[in-house]
Order: structure tokens, then sequence, then C-alpha cells
């Protein structure tokens, strides 16, 4: 296997040298710029893949330590320090891997400032998988608040009719969360006396302090999954987003959280996360009834499936906090495997979208007689929503819920009920959009998915089946770093 | 060819099926498409038979074939494979001979439907979830293969999506099934942390030391097993449509009639009664679980044998038929005589299947009529189909002389019935006499209205002759209705009775000639009229005779105190006799009310009362089970949404401050680039913060 050196950074700021070489394409002026930036991106992205397959194909999944590990003293103590572990490496992937999906899905429905919508889309990809690379405090902080910017803009400029509001509602949010984690990150840092996230794992946080920096981290995280009751900026933000922001919000920027959680309250704050178990419980079992509740009742496409992410990440949250091999596993599971499904299903509203230029349920009906491979990608996709056996959405939620059981029977009493109510709504959407005779006249000629859209569809079906018949594949990947972290976090609170 | 390959290649024959149909039958064309996935369905039948008959005639032993790893997360190991044994090997036979012939039968049936091909995909991909289910060596694969057939079932039954009655049926099929799949999917769990494994053969040789344990659940502490065993019972109620969650399957008649045959009568229904014989381990420990297991059973072969008193729809009749058969089904094995349970499986399955294909059979020479007010007199014109039916009801009914013989269903619901009773008897059950007189008089009900169904549908005058010319006008009145309905409502409860394909113009107008069905229809017909006359006394002795020890091996066990099924054989003569006695009244009464009093039914029907009404309208579990959950759930999502989402949790937060902030940036003009710098700002606030503390630390 050829060894690419200093792989991590490469996967990590490859995708900005290819925004560099979008505005360079701009400066030299000559020719379609638009189309310039479309395929720079491309094959920015694409490059971004193959390197992070070379990661993957060269990562030793037996072992729980960080590997492929670059750390220099950059400057007055901060270090530039980035490595990987069995958990991180498979995000890394995810956004490498959803990336070129994106600027495919954006090729044709953007025609409004190309060139800007791909230079943030290519250093939104940076700071994403910065995040997951990142193994310094003050690394990790510049790139997880530094998503927020593109993302914002991404909305804020390529967003619907009501994208101010929403945008703006995902900044007060947000912003709310980070000063909080912001604070908590200089504390330890003086405390501890390192910025170093693997040494800070194994500093021992005095009990006392456990509980305040666990709010103050849990405050930034729970708003990214987004849990209940802060999860009202998400169905805004998706319904004003354009497809492609859609597919990365839900994809990968949700997961930001779960990543948090994973890295910082289970290992940092073992005593904490314990204490704050029933909470994080609580709230998420509400996440999973009360959401799918509420998208039972939607009438916009987008935002049902918006209000089914919030549910979803109910698992992961309380998979996390059950802290044991089946929780854990099952978490960093149902938030890959929610990756893609999540992004597909929001693919699949772009391809009504922008053929009809609406999201209203009322609005379609009966679009299996004209759309037959749509209605079959779209059946396949809510079935692995609700979690059917066979898709990946299934591994995730069974695996969370055994996970539960040990812990709180009351919880994955709730959970296994969400799973009824997960077939309601969906099943319901599905019908209302796909099924009956076609009577809106505006449907008549609507037509079927094309060559571009099935190469988008192809490799998200193709995970989303392979993941659910063989979970081993991500499983054994973050086998050993989970049981590291859950034999720790079992140690530390005595059970 | 060793046994290994060959159940490998059967098993995943359909899979293979399902997949070239799926991506490209409408390439491939409808005749190919038809042919490879019936081709490969007869591959899987015939694989079926021979390790159904190594098993059975010759030695064959157990054993597993390992496909591939599944999940495997710590002690949570599952495995994809294949479990070949008693329980299996039967199921196998079962599900391969009623697939194929269904899959031929619908080469005539649905010869007018331009959707072919993935009607037959549909039919092999039910068929390999289901083999997935059958052969399952652990909790996960069984679960698989569970909501596989779920799925397909879903798919079958929206099949003519077109219709709203259709896809509603469907999307409520598949959510009461996922209420049983709630309890069950609580029960592994339960299994997984009170055993550590979730793997058959591990699992069971652990149980007797359990027995009497506790377990902690909801902040109550449950008889350990019990529990295991109640939660479990909750997915097989969902799949086997018993009492409470038995709504969707009468509603799954309106999928096409091979699928209600294959899935809703012989196959995918009776998964529940598979999977409390497979379990038998568990609940041969689990007294207060068998319990609830005979007294559900008891309870929904009753209340589904009374409901199919008063029904007209031909399908519905027979789905009922099919509920009330689960429940002595259910009885049988809650009691402990998890043998006989799976003989009335195997049976029931012949019958039930040619029961449903005559039905279809009626249906399709009927142009689409399933109201059987509208039919009557079709003997002479379909004579193939009344004999085949005729045979599927002297089957069902259970007629047969003790000591003597009689067709299939005959040897199993008597020993499902003497099991009750000797259960009872011998005190092992203390739902075993309410199963027992259940069973008698329910069989009296299942005489009566199967008999009904043939008077109704063969004899009497031919009331088609004179509808025929206010057909065309129904069927635009009822498209009308159907465009209003609610999803998950059931809006089918009166009288709309047309299994009609969506495409075709089958409006005939004038007067309507029913017809004998072609030879892909008429022949499963006759193989499954062999089954159904000869599969109780051939293999009475394997299932529950002198030979059932040598069958059964460790498939199923019997507890330490569990003799049912030997008392069963040495119940008293009146014990023996009453089914008999009771199904002869039934008959009898259907003749009288039917044929001697032609008319008089409908009269009594008419001008209603109280218990028609009542068992007309399925005990209004329908309209119940819509006001409490359906609108239920909408009042409670809009409640959520609107005022906890909207007013509450927006209203406080980000609305209120949004208010007052939006005022103050609307001076600042661009908005949204304001806010990146906000944004910015407090980012750099970090940066600088992190900064004062590097040089900080780097001076100290």
């Amino acid at each position: 296997m050829p060894q690419i050196p200093f792989i991590l950074s490469v996967v990590t700021f490859l995708p900005l040298v290819g925004a560099g070489l979008i505005m360079l394409a701009r400066l030299m002026g000559k020719g379609d710029a638009a189309g310039a930036a479309r395929w720079i991106a491309l094959i920015t992205t694409l490059a971004t893949l193959a390197v992070s397959a070379v990661l993957v194909a060269g990562f030793d999944a037996s072992i729980a330590t960080y590997q492929f590990v670059e750390r220099y003293v950059w400057f007055a103590g901060a270090e530039y320090h980035m490595g990987v572990d069995g958990i991180s490496i498979l995000f890394v992937l995810l956004t490498a891997f959803l990336m070129p999906i994106c600027i495919l899905a954006s090729w044709k429905t953007i025609t409004e400032r190309v060139v800007d919508y791909m230079i943030a889309f290519l250093v939104l990809e940076t700071l994403v998988i910065g995040v997951f690379t990142s193994l310094d405090l003050f690394l990790f902080y510049i790139f997880f608040e530094g998503t927020l910017v593109p993302m914002f803009i991404i909305i804020g400029v390529w967003g619907g009719a009501n994208r101010i509001y929403a945008a703006y509602k995902f900044f007060l949010y947000t912003l709310l969360g980070s000063v909080l984690m912001l604070l908590a990150m200089l504390w330890m840092a003086s405390t501890a006396g390192t910025t170093s996230i693997p040494e800070l794992k194994a500093f021992d946080f005095p009990a006392y302090a456990q509980p305040m920096l666990w709010l103050a981290f849990f405050a930034s995280f729970a708003v990214k999954m987004p849990m209940w009751p802060v999860h009202t900026w998400l169905p805004d933000a998706h319904v004003q987003a354009p497809t492609a922001g859609s597919v990365i919000l839900a994809g990968i920027l949700l997961k930001l959280g779960g990543y948090g959680f994973i890295l910082f309250n289970l290992p940092m704050f073992p005593l904490a996360s314990q204490m704050f178990a029933p909470l994080v419980f609580t709230l998420s079992a509400i996440a999973i009834v009360y959401t799918s509740l509420v998208a039972f009742r939607q009438t916009d496409i987008k935002k049902l499936i918006a209000y089914s992410s919030v549910a979803h990440m109910g698992f992961v949250t309380m998979g996390i906090f059950a802290g044991n091999d089946q929780g854990v596993q099952g978490a960093v599971f149902q938030m890959l495997s929610h990756g893609l499904i999540s992004g597909a299903l929001f693919l699949c509203v772009g391809v009504v979208y922008d053929r009809m230029h609406t999201r209203e349920i009322a609005f379609y009906g009966g679009l299996t007689s004209r759309m037959p491979w749509f209605a079959a990608i779209f059946l396949m996709f809510t079935m692995a929503n609700v979690g059917l056996p066979g898709t990946s959405g299934f591994i995730g939620e069974i695996l969370t819920m055994t996970g539960i059981y040990q812990v709180s029977t009351w919880t994955a009493l709730f959970a296994a009920s969400g799973v009824i109510f997960s077939a309601v709504y969906a099943l319901t959407l599905y019908r209302n959009v796909m099924f009956g005779e076609i009577t809106n006249p505006a449907l008549k000629a609507i037509t079927d998915v094309d060559k571009r859209e099935l190469l988008i569809f192809a490799p998200l079906i193709i995970g989303t089946l392979w993941l659910g018949v063989q979970p081993g594949l991500v499983l054994d990947y973050t086998a050993a770093s989970v049981e590291a972290l859950t034999s720790a976090y079992q140690l530390a609170i005595g059970g | 060819m060793n046994l290994e390959l060959l159940v490998t290649l059967g098993v995943f024959a359909p899979l293979l099926g399902a997949a070239i149909v799926g991506l490209s039958g409408r390439r491939l064309g409808d005749l190919l498409s038809k042919s490879i996935t019936t081709g490969l369905l007869f591959v899987s039948c015939a694989v079926a038979w021979i390790v159904f008959s190594q098993w059975t005639w010759g030695h064959l032993e157990p054993f597993t074939v390992h496909i591939a790893p599944f999940i495997h997360v710590g002690d949570f190991q599952s495995n994809w494979s294949i479990r070949i044994d008693a329980l299996s090997a039967v199921m196998l036979v079962v599900v391969t001979t009623v697939s194929s012939l269904v899959h031929l039968y619908s080469w005539g049936y649905m010869a007018e439907d331009p959707d072919k091909p993935r009607f037959f995909a549909y039919l092999s991909l039910f068929t390999f979830a289901m083999l997935a289910l059958v052969t399952a060596a652990d909790f996960m694969q069984l679960f698989f293969g569970w909501e596989g057939v779920g799925l397909a079932s879903y798919l079958l039954i929206g099949f003519w999506y077109k219709k709203s009655t259709a896809s509603a049926a469907a999307i409520k099929a598949f959510v009461v099934n996922r209420v049983g799949d709630f309890g069950f999917a609580l029960g592994i769990f339960t299994v997984f942390w009170m055993f550590g494994t979730i793997q058959f053969a591990e699992l069971f040789p652990m149980i007797a030391a359990r027995e009497g344990t506790g377990w902690e659940f909801l902040g109550y502490t449950w008889s350990a097993l019990d529990l295991a065993g109640v939660l479990l019972f909750i997915g097989a109620m969902g799949k086997s449509a018993q009492f409470f969650l038995h709504t969707w399957l009468p509603d799954a008649m309106e999928g096409p009639t091979p699928v209600s045959a294959l899935i809703h009568a012989a196959t995918m229904v009776t998964a529940g009664v598979y999977m409390v014989c497979l379990l038998s381990p568990i609940f041969e420990y689990a007294p207060l679980a068998s319990s609830i297991i005979a007294l559900t059973g008891a309870i929904t072969a009753l209340f589904a044998a009374t409901v199919g008193l008063a029904q007209n729809d031909i399908k519905r009749v027979i789905a009922y038929s099919t509920c009330s058969q689960l429940g002595y089904m259910f009885f049988a094995a809650g009691v402990g005589a998890y043998e006989a349970a799976m003989f009335h499986l195997f049976t029931h399955a012949f019958f039930k299947a040619l029961l449903f294909l005559g039905a279809g059979s009626v249906i399709h020479g009927m142009h689409h009529e399933q109201d059987m007010r509208k039919m009557g007199g079709l003997w002479k014109l379909l004579p193939i189909t009344y004999a085949v039916m005729m045979i599927g009801t002297i089957a069902i009914t259970g007629l047969g002389i003790p000591g003597i013989g009689g067709f299939a269903g005959f040897y199993s619901k008597d020993i499902v019935i003497e099991s009750a009773w000797a259960a009872a008897a011998s005190g092992h059950s203390a739902i075993g006499l309410f199963a027992f007189l259940v069973g008698i008089f329910a069989a009296g009900l299942t005489a009566y209205y199967s008999w009904r169904l043939i008077f109704m549908t063969f004899h009497n005058k031919p009331v088609w002759k004179e509808e025929g010319a206010h057909h065309a006008d129904d069927h635009a009145s009822h498209a009308q209705l159907e465009t209003h309905s609610e999803p998950l409502a059931d809006d089918d409860a009166h009288g709309h009775a047309h299994d009609d394909h969506a495409h075709d113009d089958h409006h005939h107008h004038g007067p309507l000639k029913p017809h004998e069905s072609p030879w892909v229809m008429i022949v499963p017909l006759l193989v499954l009229s062999v089954g159904a006359v000869a599969a109780g006394f051939l293999f009475e002795g394997f299932f529950t005779g002198h030979h059932e020890g040598e069958f059964w091996r460790s498939a199923i066990f019997n507890g330490p105190h569990n003799h049912v099924l030997h008392e069963a054989h040495d119940v008293p003569t009146w014990v023996v006799w009453s089914p008999l006695v009771l199904s002869v009244i039934g008959t009898f009464a259907a003749f009288w009310l039917y044929v001697l009093k032609e008319g008089m039914a409908r009269r009594m029907a008419e001008r209603g009362g109280v218990i028609h009404a009542f068992l007309y309208n399925k005990w209004y579990f329908d309209e119940v089970y819509d006001f409490i959950f359906v609108r239920g759930a909408k009042a409670i999502g809009d409640l959520f949404w609107k005022i906890g989402d909207v007013k509450i949790i927006d209203g406080l937060g980000p609305n209120g401050a949004a208010w007052a902030s939006l005022k103050s940036a609307a001076r600042l003009g661009k908005l949204q680039s304001g806010y990146v710098y906000h944004y910015a700002f407090v980012m750099l606030l970090g940066v600088a913060g992190f900064l004062a503390y590097a040089i900080y630390a780097w001076g100290a």
C-alpha cells in the first residue's frame, strides 16, 4: 500500500486547495467560470475521497490508539496535532463520500454565484474533516466553530424565501452553545496544562468540576445534534437550505455533536456522564417520541424528514450515554448510517423539488406511475429510515436499543415505540406522495430520475444495503476504539 | 452436490429471482420475468422436499450452514446462517410449495395486469424473507426475516397502489406489525441481557437454570422467563393477527388474491406460531406466558369465527377464518402441544391456500366481484373450482369419522382440541378447559361460515344475472368515496368489495358471464387439493402420532412435566366426537338458512339487529382504534408541533430574542452578512482567549 506522507493534513486541506484553484480560475477570468468551478470542485472532492480511501486502507483497526499522528509545536505552546482512531476515521470517510455527491447534486440546480457556492462547499469540507482529525483543543475549536460560517452562508445566500430567519435561528442557537464550550475549554487547558485531546482524556478532572464542564460541552453538542428541546432550528434550516446544503447538514454537521460527546463528554467527564445520563435518556426518549409525532403532522416533505432526523439522533445520544459496547458502537453506526440515509432522503426531496418547485406534500400524489425508478429509490430509503433489517438503518437502532436496555429499560421502551412511530410518518409520507392516482394536472408530465441522478443515488443505495447486511465493515473498525472507550468509562464509574 | 450447498441454493434462489426481475423486469418482458421467478421457486421447492423427505424418511441430522457474519458487538453475536432441523424442514416445505404454486397460479390470475414483473419480484422477495425467517439460527436473522416478510406484505397489499384502500391497508399492516415487533425487540433485548447470547443453540441449554428467577424491567421485578416469553409473544400476536393486533389482516385482503393465499393464509401469518414452537424451551419454563398464549389464541379463535359469520366479502370470510385457525394453533402451543400446533399449521397451509386460490378463481371468473351476495349458482359454470372448494371446506371443517379417517383438517384440528382437553384434565394448563370449549364451539362456527360461503357462492339462484347492469355505477361511486379516505383509517367497512385491477378496464357493461379459470390456475388448485385431502393421514404419525419423537427430536422441547400430547391420544370418547357433532350442527344451520330457506338469512341481515351489526362491523375494533390511536396520534402530534415547538420553544427562545434583535439588525442593513460578522467576532474572541492562555502557559 503506498503511503502518503502527512496524509491527515493532505486529506484535510486538499479541498481548501481546490477552493484556492477555483479562485485562481476566476481571477484568470477566461471562459466559463461556473463550469470550471463545478469541475474543479468535483475533481477535488473525488481526490479527497481517494485519499481518505487510502487512509482507511492503511489503518490498523485492531488497535485503539490514534494513528497517522502528526504533532508539531505551532506557536506559544499550541500544537498542530492530528490523528485518527477507528471512530473518527470513518467520519472522515463519510464526509469525503458525501461531498462529491453534494457537488453533483448541485450541478444543475445551482445557477447563481456558482463559484462562491463551490468554494463554500470545499471550505466546509476542509473544516469538517478538520474536526474529525484534530487532536488539539485549539485546533478542534477552530474547525468546529468554523464549520458554521460556510453553512451559514450556504443557507443565507442559496436558501429559500425565508432563509434569513432560518440562518438567524441556526446562528443564535449555535452561538449560545459555543460560548459555554469555549469557557470550558479554557478552564480545562489551564487546569490540565495541555491542549492535547489524548492527554486530556487521560487527565483526571476533579469530580466537582466535571458537572460544569460536562454541561458546557453538552450545551454546544446538544444544539448540534440537535436534541430536544433545542431542535427547532433544524427544520427551518433544512427547509430553507438548498438540497446539497441539507445533505451536508443532516449527513455530517449533525454528527459533529455526537462525535463531540464521544470525544469529550464520555471519556473526559465520566462521573458527570453517569450523573447526567438520566437527563440524556429522558431528552432522547422525548426526542424519539415527540419529534416522531410532530413529523407525522408535517405538510412539508423536508420538514418531515428534518423532524425524523431529530428522532433518529435520539437513538445516538441514548446509545452514547448507555456507555456499553452495544450502545456506543450502535451510536457511531447510527450516525454513519443516518449520514447516508438522511442524505439520500433529502436528495429524494430534491428530485421532486427540482421538477415542481414545491415541497408541499399535498401538491403531490401518485408519482409512482410516472416515476417508477424514483419510486423504488425513495421506497428503499424510506424503509431504511424506518430501520428495516437489511438496511443500515436497522443496525444502529437495534444496537443502541440493546445498549440502553441494560442501563434503562424505560428508555428502551420509549425508543422501541419510536420504531412504530417512524413507520407511521414515513409510510404515510410515502403514500401521500407516491401512491394513488395522479390528480394534480401539473404532475402529468413529471419525468423519472435521469442518469445523473441515478449516479448520485447509486453509491448511497449500495452503501445503505451493504452496511445493512455486512455491518462488520463499520463495526470492525470501531470495535477496538469503542471498547477502549467503554472499558475506561466503566472503570471510571466503577461499573 | 452436498446438502449444505443444496439448501443454500434453495434459500437464495428466490432472492436471485427477485433481484433479476426486480431490477430488469421491464427489459426482460413479462414471459421471462414470470419464467425466471417461477422456475427458481420450483428449484427451491424441490430442495425443500429433498430436505424434508430425508428428514422424515431418511437419517438426516440437524445441521447449520454458516453463510457470513452479521452483527458482532461484544456478546451480541449474530450470523447469516441456515438452520436445518425438523421445524425448519416443515416450514421449508410449506413455504416453497405454496409459494411455487402461487407463482404459477399468478400467471393466470395476473394475466391482465401490466405490472407483472414487479408482482413476481415481490412474491419471490417475500419467499426469500420467509425462508430466512424459518432457517434463522439466532434472533437477529429471525428478526430480519420477520420484518422482511412484513416489507413484502406491505408491498403486495399495496400492489395496486392507485387504490386508496390498498395503500391504506398496506400501511395498516406494516404499522400494526410494528406494534408487535416493538414487543418482539424488547423480548430479544431481555433475552440477550439475561443470557448474554442471541444464538438459539447457546441460549436453549441455559434456560432451565433460570426457572423461577426474577428480572428487573420498568422498575418492577418480574418472573424472568415469563417476561421474556410475553414480550416475544407480542411479536407473534402482530405477525399472526391475534386478538387486539388482528385488525390488519382483513384489510390485507386488498392485495391480489394469490398474495392473500401465500402470505395472509399459508405462510407469513403462521410465523408467530412457528416462533412460539421454536422458542418452546423458553415457553416451557414460562407458565404465565404460555397461559397468555393459550388465552389469546382461544379468544382469537372464537372472536374471528363470530365475525366470519356475518361477512359478505368472500375473501374476508376466509381471512377471518385464517385468523380463527391461527388462534387454534396458538392455544395448542399455549397448552404445551407445540407438535399439534405445527401439525395444524402444516395442514392449514394446504387447505387455506386452496380456499383462497379457489376464491381467487371465483373472483377471476366473476370479473373481480368479491361480494358473495352478488354470486350464486356458480357450480355449473366453475365446476372444477367448485369441486376443489368443496374439498377445502371439508378439510377446514374437520369432517371425518373418528377411528376411520378424514381430510387434513380433521386430524390436525382434532389433536389440537384433544390436547386442550388433555391439558385441562391433567391440570397442565389453567386455560386448557376454556381453550377446549372454545375449540369445539368455534368448530361449529367454522362449519357454518365455511358452508355458508359455499352455498352463497356456488348454490342458490345466480344473483349476478340480474345485477350485472347496475355494476358499472357502483364502481363510479366507490371511486369517489375512496379519494376522501384518510391514511390509516379503515375506510372499507361497508360493502366495498372489488378486487379490481387498478389498470385493466374490467368494468363490464351488460350481462356478466362467469367462466372457469385457465389451466395455470387449475393445476395449483388440484395439487393443493391433494394436500388438503392427504396431508392429514400421511403425516399424522410423524407430527403428532407414534413417530413424533423421532420426527421432532430436539427441535421442539417438552418440559419434564409436559405430557399433553401423549395424553391427548387418550381422551374420553365424547371429547373425540364433540367437534364433529358441533361441526355437523354448523353445517346444517348453514344449509337450512342458505339453501332450504334461501333468502332468509339475507332478510335477517337486512333487518339488522344489534348482534348482526356488531359482528358485521367486526366488534367495532377499527372504529375504536381509529378514534384512540389514529386521531390520538394526530392530535398529540399537532399539540407537540403547534404548541410545543412553535409556541413554547420558539416563542420563549429564538423568536422572543429574534424579534428584538431583528429590529436592531434591520438598521444595520445587510442582515445575513451582519450575522457572519457577529459570529466571526465571537470566534475571534475564542482565538484570542486561547492565545492569551498559550502565552500565559508558555511564560510559566
